[in-house]
């Protein structure tokens, strides 16, 4: 769709599954036997070097990750590839695993190399049962083939993969919950630190990676970091995946340069707002992505600029909401969400979340008033504020940016501004009719 | 260089490298909030109530699971801090019944500690419609999770200090509770009673069954003989229930205390924990006579006995038959007291003051009954008691000092120090010694079973014999010793375990606030109780020996085994 120039990292071709013939044929695998010629040390090197980020939303440096799970005296390592893609609007991994499923076992390998773990895992989300069936295929194949497995390219590096299956609770894409999980416990985050690349699964060093930042690996080592930079800009190097939905003519996943504005991919990926509508807001980064008004759609996607303009690109999800949206309709349905994920271990997000769904539904109700706003506002501060993990913290966010930017659409709902002209009341009379 | 340099509200300071901030700020003089935290467990940071703004950290963070780093800028007073911990507190009243009134922790609640404090006024939440029915399935504790806060202490101290783990959290998001598996009662689980989860819990979620009212209305029938007995670890911790420090040692007070309520006769429990050495220890010489059933466990911990009854049935013929010090005495007082006194048994109403909740469920063990009528009729906490002398306008330390009243109230040091772990030992150590080689101790200190050590492990000589023991104390310790006997890695004697961290001082009915520095104290307090006493060995305890001489004749007699002497039984996963 659109205008992708051609060669960028994933060059998604829609409904084209990749064969593991066809990816060796153009090429597939070649930065692995690199990898493994060239040695540990240099490859790292160039992943450093790429400025490559974390994709799944926290954009951590993903070779200082590797390095830091490297530089452990414990040898037995692990490698989780996190493809519990649970964030609501997002489904980059999804195409990654379903398309081009060669290209992130490539990915995982060599960053399996690179952190000295031979055994990995990747958690995929109970609701992708059809990536999870190619995933299987695709690691068996990549087994009978020598991709996988014991001495690969005869190099003396062994490597086993295996799927495990997520049962359906979005926290367990939290990767210390994750890690839980995989344990067998209960899927809650733990205390940081340590951190999972000292003590991760089973309390050994474990390098913990997004689906689409590990699919990025081949093509670093293959064409090397410069090229790689040359991609984004300064500040961040290489391309996103875009989940692009919502109000606009199209929607789907487009694969776009770092430094490229909101505005140019809603309007020229997306084709802009439908006929005789307006851009209302933005919802960036997901569920648990902030709300964004039209003034803040020419920043650039770029890390240092949207935190500036307070964007969380997190899964780079992109959802517009045009002028016949409700902005309170929106934020309760993702506060139901988070309700519902919720995990209940800290106080601010199990009680504050509640009580925040309470007033939200009393507001859309017509039945809450303008204090019920503020106390909304305070209730937002503590979620956001003093939670314990990224799930409470993320949906204080998405409160908090649309109580900011659309405070004037709260108050619109409460009960001392909803009296009619005559002085009736509205709720009331929309309750009798 | 061990210590780091950082600020608190500005001020410069230095710092334990190792050291969270939250006990940071402490030293400081600053008591940040805090609910789920406790100095003897794992950081959980689940409350969130303790945080605090960290220069360069985009939200606040929790004290108890941040460490310090250097140059750390903490500010612990701002207005957002002020705003935010009021309302993770509003936050949590408003799910928690506004019934502070009438609960069983008004007065020494936490959570309204808190309150209080940070001028909590307005509660604009609401409150979830879900009411959960109480558990008052067992005699000892009495659960209500509509007060249940999800802090976590009671699962943590249930799974980690304990080890028996019936306590979890279930559930997620706003349906979490902490309670037994499946819905499940306390007495449908394999839960010991041992209460520290109800020793633990900062609010009324979980709380020792109240048996006051049973009490008033003995002391107020007229046709009732009252007689109380308190155990040898209350004396050194009921202070603690009027405000005064840990280890006090009020066993004077309490004694005026107990008659000013109005018992007909004020004993001790460090009768029977003499009389429990006299059996006890003939039975270890017995059994190391003919080699069988070793090592003897102890049985005064009736916690520990539930904890074997269910987890190690198979281990059951090494405990020793002995009943516990407060069921002797109940049998005695029924037997041996009403003949001399010339009462009638059925007319006599034993009350026992306890730092336990177990004990209620082994007063209430239908086998308790020598006499023909319950051995103990009431048993009261630490707690309890403290609550019954506040009721009737008890000033304590005010109380002038009295003694217990004879012959029931006449014990020694070695019966005063069964109140802390290494304590039953140490006292049959200092009899059985002299019983077998007819010679006087000249050290009566076995220092090496003394100590909060969760395992502790001695050699004694008995006459030209090598011996050894070993002492454990929390169920999680226990269940070690346990696992090294049933495989045979254990050649021990004698062991004593006790159910509760520090042994009967760290109980779980005991004043709230214990930590592992009280029960630390509270030890010290009963080593220097024994050391004021004239008679520190059990054999010695003249009132025992009379009680021989006129009534029992002998250690291990017939008439002991009618009164003293118990069994046990594999109870399955239940304590039903």
């Amino acid at each position: 769709m659109g205008k992708t120039p051609l060669d960028l990292v994933f060059n998604i071709e829609p409904n084209v599954f990749v064969s593991l013939e066809e990816y060796l044929r153009t090429g597939g695998y070649a930065a692995l036997a690199k990898s493994l010629s060239q040695g540990a040390e240099l490859s790292l090197r160039e992943i450093i070097n790429s400025d490559l980020r974390g994709r799944g939303g926290a954009a951590f440096p993903a070779g200082k990750k590797i390095e830091m799970v490297r530089g452990n005296a414990e040898t037995t390592r692990y490698i989780i590839c996190n493809a519990d893609e649970g964030e609501p609007g997002t489904f980059k991994d999804r195409f990654i695993m379903t398309h081009i499923p060669f290209q992130l076992l490539e990915g995982i390998t060599i960053a399996a190399y690179l952190s000295g773990a031979s055994q990995g895992y990747i958690y995929v989300r109970h609701e992708y049962p059809e990536a999870q069936g190619i995933l299987i295929k695709a690691i068996n194949q990549a087994e009978e083939e020598g991709l996988l497995g014991e001495n690969i390219f005869g190099s003396g590096f062994s490597f086993h993969l295996e799927l495990f299956s997520g049962a359906g609770s979005y926290l367990c894409g939290e990767e210390t919950a994750l890690l839980s999980s995989i344990e067998g416990k209960k899927g809650r985050p733990r205390l940081k630190p340590p951190y999972p690349t000292q003590s991760g699964l089973w309390n050994k060093p474990t390098l913990i990676n997004n689906v689409e930042t590990l699919a990025n690996i081949p093509k670093i080592i293959e064409k090397g970091a410069s090229w790689y930079r040359s991609l984004g800009t300064e500040d961040s190097s290489g391309t996103k995946l875009i989940s692009l939905s919502g109000d606009i003519k199209k929607r789907g996943l487009i694969e776009v340069p770092f430094g490229i504005s909101f505005a140019e991919i809603i309007n020229d990926f997306g084709g802009g707002p439908k006929e005789g509508r307006k851009i209302k807001a933005v919802n960036i980064g997901g569920a648990s992505g902030v709300l964004v008004p039209p003034e803040l759609l020419d920043t650039p996607l770029e890390y240092k600029a949207c935190a500036q303009a307070g964007i969380t690109i997190g899964s780079g999800a992109i959802f517009v909401l045009d002028d016949t949206r409700s902005i309170l309709d929106n934020v309760q349905n993702r506060l139901k969400f988070f309700l519902h994920e919720s995990c209940g271990k800290c106080t601010p997000c199990r009680e504050g979340l509640r009580q925040a769904d309470i007033i939200l539904d009393k507001l859309i109700a017509g039945q809450a008033g303008v204090k019920d706003v503020d106390t909304l506002t305070r209730y937002t501060g503590a979620i956001q504020e003093a939670s314990f993990c990224g799930l409470g913290q993320a949906a204080g966010n998405t409160l908090r940016s649309s109580l900011t930017y659309y405070r004037e659409e709260y108050l619109a709902c409460c009960q001392e501004n909803r009296k009619s002209a005559g002085g009736e009341d509205l709720a009331l009379m929309e309750e009798t009719a | 260089m061990n210590k780091m340099k950082i600020f608190v509200n500005g001020q410069e300071v230095w710092i334990e490298k190792d050291s969270t901030v939250l006990n940071a700020v402490k030293q400081q003089g600053i008591d940040l909030p805090t609910l789920c935290h406790h100095p003897d467990q794992r950081v959980k940071a689940n409350c969130r109530v303790c945080v605090v703004e960290v220069e360069g950290v985009k939200n606040l963070v929790a004290s108890c699971s941040t460490k310090v780093a250097e140059g750390m800028r903490i500010t612990t007073n701002s207005p957002r801090v002020r705003e935010t911990v009021r309302t993770i507190l509003e936050l949590i009243f408003a799910d928690h019944p506004h019934e502070c009134l009438t609960c069983i922790r008004n007065g020494n609640c936490e959570l309204r500690q808190l309150a209080s404090k940070y001028g909590v006024r307005d509660i604009e939440g609401e409150k979830a419609n879900n009411i959960f029915p109480q558990d008052k399935s067992t005699p000892s504790l009495v659960r209500n999770p509509n007060k249940c806060i999800k802090c976590g202490r009671c699962a943590e101290v249930c799974h980690h200090t304990q080890n028996v783990g019936i306590l979890y959290s279930h559930n997620r998001g706003t349906e979490v509770c902490i309670a037994p598996e499946y819905g499940k009662q306390l007495a449908e689980v394999a839960c010991v009673l041992c209460g520290q989860c109800a020793l633990v819990c900062p609010v009324g979620a979980i709380h020792e069954k109240d048996d006051t009212d049973l009490v008033w209305e003995a002391l107020a029938n007229p046709h009732k003989h009252v007689v109380v007995q308190t155990a040898p670890a209350v004396r050194v911790s009921i202070a603690e229930e009027f405000g005064l420090p840990p280890g006090e040692i009020s066993t004077g007070k309490l004694v005026t205390a107990l008659r000013k309520l109005g018992f007909d006769q004020v004993f001790d429990t460090d009768f029977t924990a003499d009389l429990t050495i006299m059996e006890e220890g003939h039975e270890l010489l017995q059994r190391m006579q003919t080699g069988k059933n070793l090592p003897l466990l102890t049985s005064c911990s009736p916690g520990w006995i539930n904890y074997i009854e269910q987890y190690y049935p198979g281990l059951l013929p090494l405990v020793s038959t002995c009943k516990s010090p407060q069921q002797m005495f109940g049998a005695l007082a029924k037997t041996y007291y009403a003949q001399s006194s010339g009462i009638e048994p059925k007319n006599i109403f034993v009350v026992s003051v306890m730092p336990c909740t177990a004990k209620k469920y082994e007063a209430a063990r239908p086998e308790m009954n020598s006499s023909g009528f319950r051995d103990v009729d009431a048993v009261l906490t630490s707690r309890e008691l403290g609550r019954m002398l506040r009721q009737e306008g008890m000033d304590f330390q005010k109380l002038t000092e009295s003694e217990f009243d004879a012959p029931l109230g006449i014990s020694s040091g070695a019966a005063a120090i069964f109140g802390a772990t290494g304590g039953v030992m140490e006292a049959a150590l200092r009899t059985v010694y002299e019983v077998v080689t007819g010679e006087s101790l000249c050290k009566l200190e076995f220092s090496e079973v003394r100590g909060m050590e969760g395992i502790k492990e001695a050699s004694v000589e008995l006459d030209g014999k090598e011996i050894k023991v070993a002492v454990a104390h929390g169920l999680d310790k226990a269940k070690k010793v346990m696992e090294l006997i049933q495989s045979g890695k254990a050649d021990y004697s004698f062991v004593e375990i006790m159910c509760c961290p520090g042994g009967c001082i760290g109980g779980g009915g005991q004043p709230y606030g214990t930590t592992n520095e009280v029960r630390a104290k509270r030890i010290e307090a009963l080593y220097q109780v024994d050391e004021n006493m004239p008679v520190r060995k059990s054999h010695e305890n003249p009132a025992v020996q009379d009680l021989y001489r006129d009534f029992l004749k002998e250690p291990l007699g017939e008439l002991s085994h009618q009164l003293l002497h118990t069994e046990y039984r594999n109870r399955g996963l239940s304590i039903n």
